[in-house]
């Protein structure tokens, strides 16, 4: 069982994000890549592409299923991590590790809807 | 686990990307005990074997088996499945597990011309275990007093598997060279672990129903549901090869007949993904540019060995051909795909 980060938020859809100041970086957690199974495919946004919190910004697909991915805060995408496109495997590897896009928040107020370490524990035990 | 025409199944053990290649490398061990066993018996058993299954039962000797359709008279798929000739006037089919009453009530009715035949669902009677892979032989030798390296691909023998009385069978849905093994249920479990505990210096590892449908993709094994189904014709599925044509009427005959007279008009294709992404069942395909659906994806996966996407799906015939180019529409995007020979993978002799 992997630990979940204390440092990082957390939504019911099973995505974390990092933050610091303006910038969020985002993954999907352990739990969600366990339920997917061997991922084989990440599809991610343009870089400049402008998401709402909860907007679809993507697509995993595993062997077994297809999951979309859900941004958990606003925000325009300043980095997006190509390496997946090439190693989505690393996404089982290291789910905490594998983060996806980096976002410039532009509602920082949103981020106390999400859940801390604790809480999403709770959810997925 | 998941729901799986009446029986919880695990999806996967370790991981479908681990089993997969443990079945490919060194052998894994599935429970197919969901199969159904439907068996045919009476003196004319054979006649009425005849009439419900696509391909020539006559060409079986007691102890062989081979792959066959139950079709509608639309010659297409109720069901797909194999026959077993256990005696000369005594038949096995192991069929779909979802399908066992559908396909129970309709060789019961069908074979009532055929004289002396009754039919049985004999399904409760039989757990099946299936061990496949290049080390299959070697883990079950020493299980049983059968002699395996002279039981011939698509026969099978009676025996004893871990002192459990068994029908041991050369056949399998991976690909792969391997056993199917009937085993009385309450003994099922026993025989489980004892091919483990022969297989642990090889790493035998039980292999769940993720691994066992891309398996059967990538030997492009169709899967009734998917490829294969009451709207496809054994021609159309490019079975033509379990179709007894030199035999006398079976149902479906008159329209395989007619249709192949007159060549069908969509084919089902392998193919392989150019552009990424997964092309899955459902998914609609497009040729030439067209806006408006041509054709239909069917199975379609990343499959573990060959690091491929690949699928299995039907087009317009004229658009078949090997190395034809069309697009599939992944959830609004499309995407280039190759038609490919089938199958995707074949094991070195």
């Amino acid at each position: 069982m992997a630990s979940y980060p204390a440092s990082y938020k957390y939504t019911k859809d099973h995505e974390w994000v990092e933050l610091s100041g303006e910038r969020g970086k985002v993954g999907i957690t352990d739990y969600a890549q366990q339920q997917l199974g061997d991922v084989v495919y990440v599809e991610l946004p343009e870089i400049g592409t402008n998401l709402k919190q909860g907007q679809s910004f993507g697509t995993i697909e595993s062997v077994k299923a297809v999951s979309e991915l859900y941004a958990p805060v606003s925000g325009e995408v300043l980095e997006v991590n190509t390496a997946l496109k090439e190693k989505p495997e690393e996404v089982n590897a290291d789910p905490h590790g594998s983060w996806m896009i980096v976002v410039r928040l532009t509602s920082a107020g949103e981020t106390g809807a999400l859940l801390d370490a604790a809480q999403y524990q709770d959810l997925v035990k | 686990m998941v729901p799986f025409g009446g029986w919880d199944m695990p999806v996967e053990y370790s991981g479908i990307v681990a089993e997969h290649m443990a079945v490919r490398t060194r052998a894994g061990l599935f429970d197919v005990s969901h199969m159904g066993q439907i068996e045919i018996a009476g003196s004319d058993a054979l006649a009425a074997v005849q009439r419900i299954s696509s391909n020539d039962a006559s060409k079986l000797s007691a102890g062989q088996a081979q792959y066959s359709g139950l079709l509608t008279r639309a010659g297409t798929f109720i069901d797909d499945l194999l026959v077993y000739r256990l005696a000369p006037t005594h038949f096995l089919l192991v069929v779909n597990a979802s399908h066992i009453p559908k396909d129970y009530a309709w060789i019961a009715e069908e074979i009532k011309p055929a004289g002396d035949a009754v039919a049985v669902d004999a399904s409760s009677r039989y757990a099946l275990l299936a061990l496949q892979g290049p080390a299959a032989r070697d883990v079950l030798q020493p299980l049983t007093g059968v002699e395996l390296t002279d039981l011939k691909y698509y026969w099978f023998a009676h025996g004893e598997v871990a002192s459990v009385r068994a029908t041991i069978s050369r056949t399998g849905y991976t690909g792969e060279d391997g056993f199917e093994i009937f085993v009385p249920p309450a003994s099922a479990d026993r025989v489980w672990q004892a091919i483990l505990e022969s297989g642990r210096s090889v790493d035998v590892v039980p292999a769940g129903l993720g691994a066992r449908d891309t398996l059967r993709l990538e030997a492009a094994m169709r899967l009734h549901g998917n490829d294969i189904d009451e709207t496809t014709t054994a021609l159309e599925a490019d079975l033509s090869w379990i179709v007894g044509w030199k035999k006398d009427d079976f149902i479906g005959a008159g329209a395989l007949r007619e249709q192949k007279a007159h060549g069908v008009r969509r084919k089902i294709v392998g193919f392989e993904m150019l552009d990424r992404g997964i092309a899955r069942q459902g998914y609609e395909a497009y040729v030439d540019g067209a806006s408006a659906p041509a054709g239909i994806v069917t199975s379609g996966t990343q499959t573990p060995y060959l690091k491929k996407a690949i699928g299995m799906g039907y087009l317009p015939v004229e658009h078949t051909a090997i190395d034809t180019e069309f697009d599939v529409d992944i959830r609004g995007r499309r995407t280039r795909a190759r038609v490919v020979p089938m199958p995707f993978y074949k094991r070195q002799k």
